[in-house]
Parts: structure tokens; C-alpha cells; sequence
């Protein structure tokens, strides 16, 4: 091969494969993209079950109860259009409070409860995790 | 006066900056005597340039140390109770601080370059400063006209409002300075690659000069990722080291451009092919640490290090980031025509696997880009979405792997041309290795992840593979590069081998517990043996003492929840026992109204430390070959010297 025609097969490799990398993280993220939900997403999309996904909003003002257990709390997100059940065992973060925005990972039930497996942790005034910045992820976020 | 001064000796630079551009265009437009006298001053003016930003950061280190609270900076973002390391590197734990640090790494690079660098050909040189003076001026314009860190505060405050108390540890001192250099390093390499755009000498000498910064550069953001990953594990007490956060990606994708830059340049300096192809990957690995300044500096996202929220700073990084990449492309693609081809070689060869090895960097480099910006691009036309962890491991994870498999083959490989059969054979003992390992956990751990039991076998196979290249060899006369190739490969199969543990093993345990009660996670029985209240410097604390057991060893570890009261915080400070086998990890929670109980969570995690450990090694590696190429340079020079 001339490295004048090895040049361009390495040209046209190099656009392959970032045409891959686009085509894989597209594949990807058509699994991912609904990753955030907020609990008017759950109603009005259906719950999406067996799938990690994030869930976002508010905790409800005197949804708070602790379970017998110790180390399990149950609380209630909502939007202020609809709300979700949460249940998570674990320490919750430093600044997890009624009335304060909140974004749990896990999964939804089929009876419409979410298990979190975590808390988004440590948000104090200057960190919040993305989605918590300024207002809430907006509902329509999620078009089918 | 300290701030004025700082503020002064940054306008200078600012305009030496500017001096640098257009004495660098002078010398290399005139060939007359006013040309001659331009380029002679270049040097100089780089040099003066980066005394006086290095100035500049010290009159702010000096304000901060001293906590003079007229300096609005100051107030801000320090406290005058606070510990005196965490006043000096608070200094650069804010925006407006931790970009003059950034111009001040640039100018110390910029006056290296001046000084030091003696491979390049004149008009190379010249071009290479005056590329490196225009980064500069930007970056000045922006600490100048948007976020001017010497500003003072009329009336001065009582008192400061305090440092984030997650960036009060020792971590902040260290890991975004050596994230800056690394950044730096490769601002060096790009405008290198200016230079030799403009004056059309892009071959083997160029790469041999570029390839100590891409080094520096590649070593330190190796260390910065590896460290900051350490940080946010015992820090943000979640038991995780990375979680696909953009702010560590904006780190982890410069990384990735300069991984497959060095691995290129290395192939244009012993074999002058892949001319272009380097030069790109020059381009692309500066605009990823400027697309990482960008979204960790634009307060375009929020996190732990987004520190102010201002839409003007974005739209002016934004603007810079547009111009310098916009101009490399452009001047690239004016340029790269004029660039002879370099050599040819077979596909099965060191070249072609190194040719793999950047396609495949370059797909994951893709994947990580469209993950951590695609939300932004959605969010500008309305529609807010999120990308987490399983986007990056199901697009990323079995590329990753693939390049594993690369990695461990290409060393075995000859240069120009190789044997597909022979190079099969080489590759007994590793394939012997991942396959022993893959049936082995397949028999005894059934119930791994797929990515885990894969990560973990070719983890073990890249280990024993990278070891092969020495084997065979008289060690003492294998020059230091190789053992460097040979430590940072084996380094990478040794962190994978921990992430693939540390997935696949990890036990946790989450119990309420009274004072003296016990629990059993993994081998360890862990009692609560009281919690009592603790005081810092700036804190106050409760802390709980732990007991932990396993036949013949024990630990004592003191989680603690830490309460600051400027700003008024609560952290939690987890407690780690390290053993050879891995880390016991405990985090405490609240207490439990109802029951008095405590909360604990406790892990234990086979072998997490490999991850670090591999980060490590793969800094080690890539000083190891600086280091011996600067020997030999200087062996060189010397002989030399000694025989004229």
C-alpha cells in the first residue's frame, strides 16, 4: 500500500469509528435516556419495570417514617402533580429533609412503590446533583 | 496592597501574553532584521510572562493565608478559624482561584518550553510560544473582564463565610493542581502541533520533543483521576470510586485523548507514520482539557466542584473554547495537506496495533463525550434529561474490554511487519492465564456478573502478557521506556482486576444498633462500642468506635458524622481499616428517634485497594520512560560535550 492510500484507509477507519461510537452510545442511551423520572413520568408513561432509573422531586411534607427495622425509611416524592412511594434502606444524606428536593436511584414495583437503592448523597448549597439544579427536571422531559 | 499587586502583575502578564502572540507572528512573517530580533525576544518575554502570573498567584495564596477579608474572594470562600493548609489551598478551592492557578501552570509550561526546550527547529519554536501566548491571553481576558479574583469587598467583612467542608481535606492541596499540570501538559502538546502546522515540519523530530510533555501530561492526569477516585471514595462515604459524575469525566476524557496521543507520537517518533493522525490527536486532547475546564468552570453543571452558577463565565469559556479548537481545526485543515504522508506499514504489525489501540480510545473517548455532553445539548433545546452509569458501562464496558485484549497483544508485536501465526504463539501463556482464570471463577463464583467475571479473567491475562516482553530479555540492558510500557500495562490489568473484585465480592451491611451490640460483615464481626463526642479545629463531631474482628486480627475504627457551622454543614467521615486482602469500610448514620439505635453501613471489600493500586503503577510506568528518556538525552549531551 502507498502511504499515500494507507493514509485514507486510515481516514476512513477513524470515521468508522466514531460512526460506531455514535451508533453504540445511541443504542445505549435509547435504553437510557429514560433515566429520569419524576413521579407525573411514572403515571403518565407507565411504570418502567425491571429498569434502573433515576426518580426526582420533592419529599413530601410529613411523609417521613422510619421502619421498626432501624435502618429502612419510607417517604413519599411528589411533583405537585402526582406522587411516588419510596422505600429505601440505608443512611440517608446529610441534608435528606421533608419539604426538600430529593433524586433516589432504583427501580420501580409493580405495585407502584419505588425501591431506592441509594440517595443521591451529599448535597449541601453548593453541590445537588445535576438534576437538582435550579428547578426540577421538567415532566415533559421524557416524550414516548 | 498585596491584591493590587496581584492584580497588577496580572494585567503585565496579560499583556506579555499579547507581546508573545504578535512577536511570534513578527518573527515568522519577516525574514529581515525586525523578524530576527522578534524571535530573539520570544523566549524572554515567555519567561517574564511566567514569573509575573506566578506572582499573581502568590499575592493570592498570600491573601488567602493571611485571610484579608476586604478581598471579596476571600469572604467568600475561607474562614479565619479554619486550618492553615486548607487557607493555603483554599486559595485555589474556589472558581476565580482555581483558573489563576490554571494561567499559572500555562505560564510556568509557557517559560519552560522558552528555556528548556532545545529539539524543535527555530521556526517550530517560535510558532509553538506564540500558540502558547494566545491560550494565555484568553485565559487572562476571562480572569481580567469575568472573574477577577483580586476584587476587593467595601465594607470588609466581619468574618468569611467559609470553605465547602467536603474540600477540607488534604486531597484539595494535591489533586486539582496536578490535574492543571497534566491539562497544561497537553496545552504544550497542542501547540506544538500549531507550530508545526505553521511551518510544515511534522516528523520524527517533532514527535521526540512533543512526546516528554505528552508524558508529563499523561502521568499527571493519570495521578489526578487516581486520586481524586481515592477522594471521592472515603469522602462522600457511598462506598463507590467512580461514578460517571461529568465533572470526572471531564477529566477521564483528556486522559483518553492522551493515552491514544502517546501511544501515536511514539509511532511518529520510531517510525515516522501516522503524521496526521498525531497532530489531530494533539488538537483533540487540548480541546477535551478545554472542554473539561468548560463544564466543570461554566456553572453550566452543578457539582462538588461547579462553584458559582454564572451564565456569562459559561458563554466566555464557550467563546474561548470555540475559538481554540475552531482555529487548530481550521488551521489543520489549511495546513495538514501540506504534510507528507509518513511511512506505510503492514496491518499486523506494532504500528497496526497501536493504530487499533488509538481507533479504539478514540470510541470510548466518543461515547464518554456524547454521555456527558448529550444532556447539555438536550437541555438547550428544552428538554432535561439524565445519562448515568449503565449508559457508560453497557456502551463503554465492551470496548473497554476490547482494548484490553489489544493492549495485551500489541507489545508482543513487531515493528513494520509481523507473522499472525508466530504473534498467536507469543500469546500462549496469557490466553493460557484468562482462560484458567475465566474457568476457575466460572466453577468456584458462579453467580459473578458477566463484565466482572470477563473484567477479572482478562485482567489476569493482561498482567502476564505485558510481563512477556521482559522475560526474555537481559534486564539490565532493557532500556527504562520499556520497563515503562511494561509497569503501566501491568498497572492497568491490576486495576481492572480490583474493579472487577470489588463488583463481583463486595459485602454489605446496613444494621441499627445499640452500644455493644455486634454485626458480621464478609469475615469481619463489627461491634459499636460507643459513640462519643469529638472536636475539631472548625467542627464539632459525633464519633462512634468500632471494634472489628476476624480470626487473629483486629481494627479500631472511628466513623464520624462532622458538623461545620460556616457554612453549617453536616459530613459523614467514614473510617477504613486497609489489610492486604482489601478494606473494611463503615460509615455512621443517624441515630434512630424512636429506638435510640444507631445506624451503621459497612463494607467489605476484597482487593478495592488493586484499583488504586493500578492507577499507581500506571503513573510509575509513564515516569519511568520520561525519566529514561531524559536520561538518555543527557547521557548524550554529555558525551557530546566530552568529545566536541
Amino acid at each position: 500500500m502507498t502511504p499515500k492510500s494507507q493514509r485514507l484507509t486510515l481516514a476512513l477507519l477513524a470515521l468508522a469509528a466514531i460512526v460506531a461510537a455514535v451508533l453504540l452510545a445511541m443504542s445505549a442511551m435509547k435504553d437510557q435516556a429514560a433515566f429520569f423520572y419524576t413521579p407525573s413520568d411514572a403515571q403518565r408513561q407507565g411504570l418502567p419495570l425491571g429498569k434502573a432509573v433515576r426518580l426526582g422531586g420533592m419529599v413530601e411534607a410529613g411523609s417521613v417514617r422510619r421502619a421498626p427495622d432501624g435502618v429502612t425509611v419510607r417517604f413519599v416524592v411528589t411533583d405537585g402533580k402526582a406522587t411516588t412511594p419510596v422505600t429505601f434502606a440505608g443512611i440517608t444524606p446529610d441534608l435528606f429533609r421533608e419539604k426538600s428536593g430529593v433524586v433516589a436511584e432504583g427501580q420501580f414495583q409493580p405495585d407502584g412503590r419505588f425501591v431506592a437503592t441509594n440517595l443521591l448523597a451529599k448535597h449541601d448549597e453548593k453541590y445537588m446533583p445535576p438534576e437538582m439544579a435550579g428547578k426540577l427536571h421538567e415532566s415533559r422531559s421524557l416524550k414516548p | 496592597m498585596i491584591a493590587e499587586s496581584g492584580l497588577a502583575a496580572l494585567w503585565l502578564a496579560a499583556m506579555l501574553a499579547g507581546l508573545q502572540l504578535l512577536l511570534g507572528v513578527l518573527a515568522l512573517r519577516r525574514k529581515d532584521a525586525a523578524g530576527e530580533q522578534a524571535m530573539a525576544a520570544i523566549g524572554p518575554v515567555a519567561i517574564v510572562q511566567g514569573a509575573l502570573v506566578a506572582i499573581a498567584m502568590a499575592s493570592l495564596i498570600a491573601v488567602f493565608v493571611g485571610t484579608d477579608l476586604s478581598v471579596k474572594l476571600v469572604a467568600e470562600n475561607s474562614h479565619s478559624a479554619k486550618p492553615w493548609i486548607y487557607k493555603f489551598a483554599g486559595a485555589w478551592g474556589n472558581h476565580e482561584g482555581s483558573m489563576l492557578l490554571w494561567v499559572t501552570i500555562l505560564g510556568a509550561g509557557g517559560a519552560l518550553v522558552a528555556w528548556k526546550e532545545r529539539a524543535l527547529d527555530r521556526a517550530t519554536h517560535v510558532a509553538t510560544l506564540a500558540a502558547q501566548g494566545a491560550i494565555a491571553l484568553g485565559f487572562y481576558a476571562f480572569l481580567l473582564f469575568a472573574s477577577n479574583p483580586f476584587a476587593r469587598l467595601n465594607p470588609a467583612a466581619v468574618e468569611g463565610q467559609g470553605l465547602n467542608p467536603l474540600l477540607q481535606d488534604p486531597g484539595l492541596a494535591f489533586h486539582p493542581s496536578t490535574l492543571y499540570a497534566g491539562y497544561v501538559g497537553l496545552s504544550v502538546a497542542f501547540s506544538f502541533a500549531v507550530g508545526a502546522l505553521v511551518t510544515g515540519q511534522v516528523g520524527p523530530v517533532f514527535a521526540r520533543a512533543m512526546r516528554p510533555w505528552v508524558l508529563g501530561a499523561w502521568v499527571l492526569l493519570t495521578i489526578g483521576i487516581t486520586a481524586g477516585s481515592y477522594w471521592a471514595y472515603y469522602e462522600l462515604g457511598w462506598g463507590g470510586w467512580w461514578f460517571w459524575d461529568p465533572v470526572e469525566n471531564a477529566s477521564l476524557m483528556p486522559w483518553l485523548a492522551a493515552t491514544a496521543l502517546l501511544h501515536s507520537v511514539n509511532v511518529l517518533a520510531a517510525r515516522d507514520g501516522l503524521r496526521a493522525w498525531t497532530v489531530m490527536l494533539a488538537v483533540v486532547a487540548f480541546s477535551m482539557s478545554m472542554i473539561g475546564t468548560f463544564l466543570v468552570r461554566s456553572g453550566i453543571l452543578t457539582s462538588v466542584h461547579a462553584f458559582a452558577v454564572d451564565p456569562r463565565r459559561g458563554a466566555f469559556i464557550l467563546g474561548l473554547l470555540g475559538l481554540y479548537i475552531g482555529g487548530a481545526l481550521a488551521l489543520f485543515g489549511a495546513r495538514i495537506g501540506q504534510v507528507r504522508a509518513g511511512r506505510s506499514f503492514a496491518f499486523v504489525s506494532r504500528e497496526g496495533g497501536l493504530v487499533v489501540n488509538n481507533l479504539l480510545l478514540s470510541v470510548i473517548l466518543g461515547i464518554v463525550l456524547i454521555g456527558t455532553l448529550y444532556p447539555l445539548v438536550a437541555a438547550g433545546f428544552g428538554v432535561r434529561l439524565s445519562v448515568g452509569p449503565p449508559f457508560f458501562q453497557a456502551a463503554a464496558g465492551p470496548i473497554a474490554l476490547a482494548l484490553v485484549a489489544v493492549m495485551a497483544v500489541g507489545p508482543a508485536l513487531r515493528w513494520r511487519r509481523d507473522q499472525a501465526e508466530a504473534v498467536l504463539i507469543r500469546m500462549l501463556w496469557p490466553l493460557v492465564a484468562a482462560a484458567g482464570t475465566f474457568a476457575l471463577l466460572l466453577t468456584l463464583a458462579g453467580r459473578m456478573s458477566i463484565l466482572s467475571l470477563l473484567g477479572l479473567s482478562f485482567g489476569i491475562g493482561l498482567i502476564v502478557a505485558s510481563v512477556l516482553p521482559v522475560t526474555r530479555r537481559n534486564w539490565r540492558r532493557t532500556p527504562l521506556p520499556i520497563w515503562g510500557m511494561v509497569v503501566a500495562h501491568v498497572g492497568m490489568g491490576v486495576s481492572m482486576v480490583g474493579m472487577a473484585c470489588d463488583s463481583a465480592f463486595t459485602a454489605e451491611r446496613l444494621v441499627a444498633l445499640y452500644p455493644g451490640q455486634a454485626t458480621i460483615v464478609g469475615p469481619w464481626r463489627v461491634q459499636l462500642d460507643r459513640i462519643y463526642p469529638n472536636v475539631g479545629p472548625n467542627w464539632s463531631a459525633l464519633e462512634a468506635r468500632l471494634t472489628a474482628t476476624r480470626d487473629g486480627d483486629g481494627a479500631t475504627l472511628r466513623p464520624q458524622q462532622r458538623f461545620f457551622t460556616d457554612p453549617p454543614t453536616t459530613t459523614s467521615e467514614s473510617a477504613i481499616a486497609t489489610r492486604w486482602d482489601g478494606q473494611l469500610y463503615t460509615v455512621l448514620g443517624q441515630q434512630d428517634a424512636a429506638t435510640g439505635r444507631w445506624q451503621l453501613r459497612l463494607w467489605w471489600k476484597p482487593f478495592v485497594t488493586l484499583i488504586w493500586l493500578g492507577g499507581v503503577l500506571i503513573a510509575l510506568g509513564g515516569a519511568l520512560a520520561l525519566f529514561g528518556r531524559w536520561f538518555k538525552g543527557w547521557q548524550q549531551r554529555r558525551r557530546e560535550a566530552l568529545w566536541g
